[in-house]
């Protein structure tokens, strides 16, 4: 199987895990799950941190320099905030 | 590092993702869950830095200090109310990061080197075309989020038609396909970098035509769509990097946030497309006649009949975020439970901007979540509720949609709120809702209006329920 074919296998097996893990979330969670699944979706860090390696000011280089700083916002603040959200359902009980 | 080792610990941040995910859609555990997420994310963090090994640190810990420091700056400056901007302002960043991985990627693939290789060559045509679906997906995310938080703020007013949408729509989104395709198959480097800037314009202008005409209560399902896109560009730049680690994590999110989009519009009875066409897709008939038998009331006078009252449900809507009224309204809730008054706050799904939105406001005022009650729980108490107090909310409790198979939000699941015994609706004015259609509830007999700033009514309110308890 070739590399492209298991990534696919991968793709297809990851959207299922996705359904099914967040099937059936009470709504008081919508809010705190979208922004922590967004935080999630900085993963796109590890994508940046791989490109801007060279310490020579290419284009491509200055893009991935801003790929990591956006992305690190996208990490760093949706964390915070999803944990700030859940902080406030925490008090209760 | 050893290849296999660094698979391996990847590995571990992946299994980090599932069971913080898990744990998030779980009260009691969500916290730690968010915690997971985030320690599964710090790990693949460093594990890719050790990878590196010796390379040039400048870019990479400037970025991601710059990165942090913003990051946290904008959560500590952020207010409760503007949790919704937030939320959207994230996504934005994140689908602008995808994006940018693919195009630096283009970059020092295919500009940079001095060879006659195209990008389909010197990637592979997976890699390739991954590469240009993250550009689209990822700046349609980042346009699209920018608008949202813009029309969120109020920045940006209205859902304005844009004529001719849909043609519109399909030409940026042929252009973006066709000058994608021209950046990849492309062998000299000018065209192809004039391919890849129009490719990117043309994604931005897809966002823009997708998000403009939608507004009002229908953001809660833009949000979650762009949601799912944010996890669905960082999966395509896995993709193009053959990154498994991106893939899983992305496609997770893109589940995730199709899941909550499909929520949100079967709470609107209503299909995905039916809301990207914008406004109440063409409204059938939509009745606007005056009302003719508005009653309207005080605060006072309105004490008076909650304080003999057994039962109360509050409906709380996106007015009384806009008023930021929620601790007004827990402190009604108080005062109403220390006369023996069995309060219930029901909250319909798509109540608010954003998934869950009400929950979130009220969570903000200490609300126990005990006393919120989703829409199918609370329905058949309803009737028998002896006083409902809707504070601006407007669609989801018009009976219009169960009785007028005409209007257009007939079928849209309601809080059936008309047969409580007595309403009052705490509302700035007789202006209708996001469907642009008048509310039947407000002209019955057993609605009376309490019109004003709902924090102020609510506050008075308070006052009153307090005074009585004491006597």
């Amino acid at each position: 199987m070739g590399e492209v074919l298991v990534s696919l296998y991968v793709f297809v097996i990851a959207g299922f895990l996705g359904f099914e893990l967040i099937n059936k979330v009470p709504p008081t969670l919508h809010t705190p799950l979208m922004s922590g699944a967004n935080a999630m979706s900085g993963i796109t860090i590890i994508g940046a941190l791989t490109l801007a390696t060279v310490a020579e000011p290419r284009v491509s280089v200055l893009l991935g320099a801003l790929a990591i700083v956006l992305a690190t916002i996208n990490v760093v603040g949706g964390f915070l905030v999803t944990d700030r959200m859940l902080a406030t359902f925490r008090t209760r009980r | 590092m050893n290849a296999d080792i660094i698979a391996l610990v990847a590995l571990v941040s992946i299994a980090l993702f599932v069971v913080g995910l898990k744990r998030l859609s779980r009260i009691r555990t969500a916290r730690s869950g968010n915690a997971l997420i985030a320690g599964g994310m710090l790990l693949a963090v460093v594990l890719t830095l050790v990878e590196q090994g010796r390379i040039d640190w400048r870019w990479i810990l400037g970025g991601l200090a710059v990165g942090s420091a913003v990051g946290i700056l904008i959560v500590v400056r952020a207010q409760a109310t503007q949790m919704p901007e937030i939320v959207a302002r994230f996504n934005g960043f994140g689908g602008a990061a995808s994006a940018l991985v693919a195009l630096s990627l283009f970059w020092g693939v295919v500009i940079e080197p001095v060879s006659a290789d195209t990008a389909f060559a010197a990637l592979g045509a997976t890699a390739a075309l991954t590469a240009v679906l993250s550009v689209i997906i990822g700046a349609v995310t980042m346009s699209g989020s920018v608008l949202a938080e813009l029309k969120l703020r109020g920045t940006l007013d209205g859902s304005p038609r844009i004529p001719v949408r849909t043609l519109l729509m399909g030409l940026a989104v042929l252009t973006a396909l066709g000058a994608g395709l021209v950046a990849i198959g492309s062998v000299d480097e000018t065209v192809a970098m004039l391919a890849v800037i129009g490719l990117v314009i043309a994604s931005i202008l897809v966002g823009v035509i997708l998000v403009v005409p939608i507004g009002g209560a229908d953001m809660p399902v833009v949000i979650s769509l762009l949601n799912s896109f944010s996890g669905l560009a960082a999966a395509a730049a896995g993709f193009a990097l053959s990154n498994p680690l991106l893939i899983i994590a992305g496609t997770v999110v893109g589940a995730a946030g199709l899941i909550l989009t499909q929520i949100m519009c079967v709470a609107m009875n209503r299909s995905l497309l039916n809301v990207m066409i914008g406004g109440f897709g063409g409204a059938v008939e939509a009745d606007t006649s005056d009302y003719v038998s508005i009653t309207s009331s005080d605060a006072e006078e309105a004490a008076m009949v909650l304080e003999i009252a057994e039962s109360v449900v509050i409906v709380p809507g996106y007015g009384l975020a806009q008023a930021r009224a929620q601790t007004a309204a827990y402190d009604v809730a108080k005062a109403l439970q220390q006369l023996g008054v069995n309060v219930r706050f029901a909250i319909h799904p798509v109540a608010g901007r954003m998934p869950g939105h009400m929950n979130v406001v009220l969570a903000e005022a200490e609300v126990p979540y005990e006393m919120l009650f989703e829409m199918d729980q609370i329905n058949q108490d309803l009737p028998q509720t002896d006083v409902v107090i809707v504070v601006g909310a407007n669609d989801v409790v018009n009976p219009a949609a169960n009785t007028q198979p005409n209007s257009p939000i007939a079928g849209m699941p309601i809080l059936d709120v008309a047969g409580a015994r007595r309403v009052f609706v705490i509302k700035r004015s007789l202006s209708p809702g996001y469907a642009g259609i008048k509310n039947e509830l407000f002209d019955m007999d057993n609605t009376t209006m309490l019109f004003g700033d709902a924090k102020k009514i609510l506050d008075e309110l308070a006052a009153e329920l307090q005074k009585a308890a004491k006597r």
